[in-house]
């Protein structure tokens, strides 16, 4: 199969549905002449023309709410966020706007924006730059939330959030925009709320989602040499949460570590654990693991960086722990 | 350039002969000499040759991998910081945002602990760990170092907000881009700021490029002044290529805040010569747009006005740039030379003190 870049990826499904449907159209900071921050989207400028593909200025606010409002009257926006760092201010236009149209209207509005850009620690850029932030999106309902781990998932769960009726909250890792992985040619999507098993073991399950996936198949084939058999559960969409995915995986193992890239307090990684505790209790041999953050800000010196971030021996660690290894 | 940006257009006749940048206005540079006498002349021209050469270098040490992440550097709008600062009293504060190297030196740190700082060692003005858009310096009134586009607006309101309410008499100047102006912070804060007559300079460095993205393209007036006027806020356009004009353009705000507490939006027209970043090839303007700006470089044309009027002498001014690069030098040396943070400072400075544990 052919193999392309995350970004690419990201390119393809945007393109592809803009082209599907004319009420899909691409807003944000340099998304058209610069072709995205990030690049991905290199050639949309030319293919669709200006008034599909907008720059807009430094306005989070604002272009949210623009495309939030456009969104209300039945047009398909995709507002990218530079990073989700700058969606901070964008907060109240989608919390309390796009999440609470549809309820607050007795259902007759509906809201099917998605709001996509970068996300996670991009490298030494210091504390205002590198937060994993998805927990507060999770915790509002209203809002779905996806994050895809590979240029696969990427494509397919793109082109779902695109055609969702509610809004969609789409965060990629910054870091995995130069990623390759097999994306076929032809059409397809990933549903809305499937998890995926990204690798089949017996011994624990480490639940986790975006670039956290590839820290724990790494930390899964270092595992196997050491006689562990670890299943590795990609989330992809963190709300709805595949409860059922979860289930089947910790039923299977009955032992678990929840591994997320970003702080631990009210977060994710915390929720998926309380699931766990509550409703697989009786399946649970240890108790559920954690591998997060630090609980800190992130540090520049790119020396304390990464003693800040998960990473795989961290994970390796938080499985035998959960195994009763050493 | 939008039309309404007159000042840039004016730029001075071509000095002729040797390919000498042209000189700088003469009849704000006569006043200036008279004025601020020679000595001090040299020294604002020392301090912008200061910071083009520190980010020469910090553009040189970033290519070699000793900083990383994000590095914005100042080159080409020295008139600015040092223009605004050289009327500035200890007392006054500076708040800025992630292109601040410039005015975090200007404004009286030492190069060797901004330098440390990009270095991320334990011995930078952050102690490593804020980085080159985090600089800090409580003791020199350097409040940051924002991230954040627009986020220091309203946060250099509440400085200012905080030396009216203690009778400081210290004045806030505030910098931030062309890019900046469009947030929603950056007109509550204005609002506010002229509303409660508070002692704050609002300086738009206006490079006319916020990333790729030129003004013109998308801000719904070019005369940005008048979002001042639509808050009833004594405003400005500033040449900020002259270092006179700019010079002047600034004191009269900076007057206005200090004996009159009444803020001022300044519109600075200026140019950065580098991308935006360290990994922009800023393919968005035209090589003659820059090559036009470069042969018109704010130092240079110093320069040619110095030697034309005789405040120095070229022998002069090749030991001071000598001793400049020295002095770089010495920071990179310095920087090289100093320990990275110890991994315990991982967990200090969360709080001021607490005693749970940091998972
Ligand atoms: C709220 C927010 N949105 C987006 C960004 C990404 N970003 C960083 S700098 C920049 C351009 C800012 O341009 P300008 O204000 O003109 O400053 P200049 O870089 O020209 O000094 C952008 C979009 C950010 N840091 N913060
Ligand atoms: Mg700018």
């Amino acid at each position: 199969m052919r193999k392309i870049l995350f970004r690419d990826a990201l390119n393809e499904a945007m393109s592809e549905e803009m082209e599907r449907d004319p009420d899909v159209f691409l807003m944000g900071e340099e998304v058209a002449e610069y072709n995205g921050a990030y690049k991905c989207s290199v050639g949309m400028l030319d293919r669709f023309g200006p008034k599909r593909v907008i720059d807009t200025p430094i306005a989070e606010l604002g272009f949210a709410g623009i495309g939030i409002g456009a969104a209300m009257v039945g047009m398909k926006p995709i507002v990218e966020m530079m990073t989700f760092n700058f969606a901070i201010l964008a907060l109240d236009q989608v919390m309390n706007t796009a999440a609470k149209m549809r309820y607050m209207s007795g259902g007759q509005l509906s809201c099917p924006v998605v709001i996509r850009g970068a996300g996670g620690a991009g490298g030494h850029l210091g504390a205002q730059h590198s937060q994993s932030l998805e927990a507060q999106y999770v915790h509002c309902p209203g809002l779905k939330v996806m994050m895809p781990a590979t240029p696969y998932d990427a494509k397919g769960m793109l082109k779902t959030a695109i055609r969702d009726p509610d809004p969609v909250i789409f965060i990629e890792s910054e870091i995995l925009y130069g990623s390759e992985g097999e994306v076929p040619e032809e059409e397809y999507t990933i549903p809305m709320g499937v998890a995926d098993v990204k690798r089949e073991g017996a011994d624990c399950t480490i639940i986790t989602w975006s670039r956290m996936v590839h820290f724990s198949l790494d930390a899964a084939a270092e595992l196997a040499e050491q006689g562990i058999d670890v299943e590795v559960v990609d989330l992809r969409t963190l709300r709805p949460l595949d409860k059922e995915a979860i289930r089947k995986s910790v039923k299977k193992t009955n032992r678990v570590v929840v591994v997320e890239e970003g702080w631990y307090w009210a977060s994710v990684g915390s929720t998926v654990a309380d699931f766990i505790s509550r409703d697989l209790f009786d399946h649970l041999d240890a108790p559920v693991g954690r591998v997060h953050q630090r609980d800190i800000p992130m540090p520049y010196a790119y020396n304390l960086e990464p003693l800040s971030l998960p990473n795989k021996d961290n994970i390796v660690e938080a499985v035998k722990r959960a195994c009763y290894v050493d | 350039m939008p039309e309404n940006q007159t000042v840039s257009e004016e730029k001075p006749a071509s000095s002729g002969s040797n390919g000498a940048a042209p000189s700088l206005h003469g009849a704000t540079a006569a006043k200036a000499r008279k004025d601020l006498g020679d000595e001090k002349i040299i020294a604002m021209y020392r301090q912008m040759l200061l910071l083009r050469r520190f980010e020469e270098v910090a553009g040189r040490q970033y290519q070699m991998g000793k900083i990383k992440g994000f590095c914005h550097l100042y080159i080409g709008q020295e008139p600015v910081a040092v223009g605004s600062m050289s009327g500035l009293e200890e007392k006054d504060y500076v708040v800025a945002a992630y292109r601040e190297h410039g005015q975090a030196i200007a404004k009286g740190l030492d190069p060797n602990a901004v330098m440390a700082e990009l270095f991320a060692k334990s011995t930078g003005c952050s102690k490593g760990k804020g980085g080159s858009m985090h600089l800090f310096d409580v003791e020199k009134r350097f409040y940051g170092g924002w991230g954040i586009v627009g986020g220091q607006i309203p946060t250099a309101a509440g400085v200012a907000f905080a030396s009216k309410y203690r009778d400081e008499g210290a004045v806030v100047l505030c910098y931030f881009g062309d890019g900046s102006i469009h947030q929603g912070a950056f007109h509550e804060a204005l609002n506010m700021a002229a509303k409660w007559d508070l002692p704050c300079v609002f300086i738009t460095e206006n490079n006319k490029y916020a990333m790729g993205t030129d003004i013109e393209r998308i801000s719904a007036i070019l005369d940005i002044q008048q979002k001042a006027v639509s808050y009833g806020m004594d405003h400005a356009q500033i040449d900020g290529k002259d270092i006179f004009k700019a010079y002047y353009g600034f004191k009269e705000a900076i007057d206005r805040a200090r004996n009159e507490s009444r803020p001022t939006f300044l519109d600075v027209i200026t140019y950065r010569f580098r991308g935006h970043s360290m990994s922009d090839p800023a393919k968005y303007r035209t090589k003659e747009e820059l090559q036009d700006e470069m042969d018109h470089d704010p130092i240079k044309r110093m320069e040619t006005w110095m030697l034309a009027e005789g405040v120095i002498d070229e022998d002069a001014l090749k030991s001071m740039d000598k001793e400049i690069k020295d002095e770089v030098k010495a920071a990179v040396k310095f920087a090289e030379d100093s320990p990275f943070p110890d991994p315990s400072e991982l967990t200090t400075d969360v709080y001021v003190e607490w005693n749970w544990d940091i998972e």
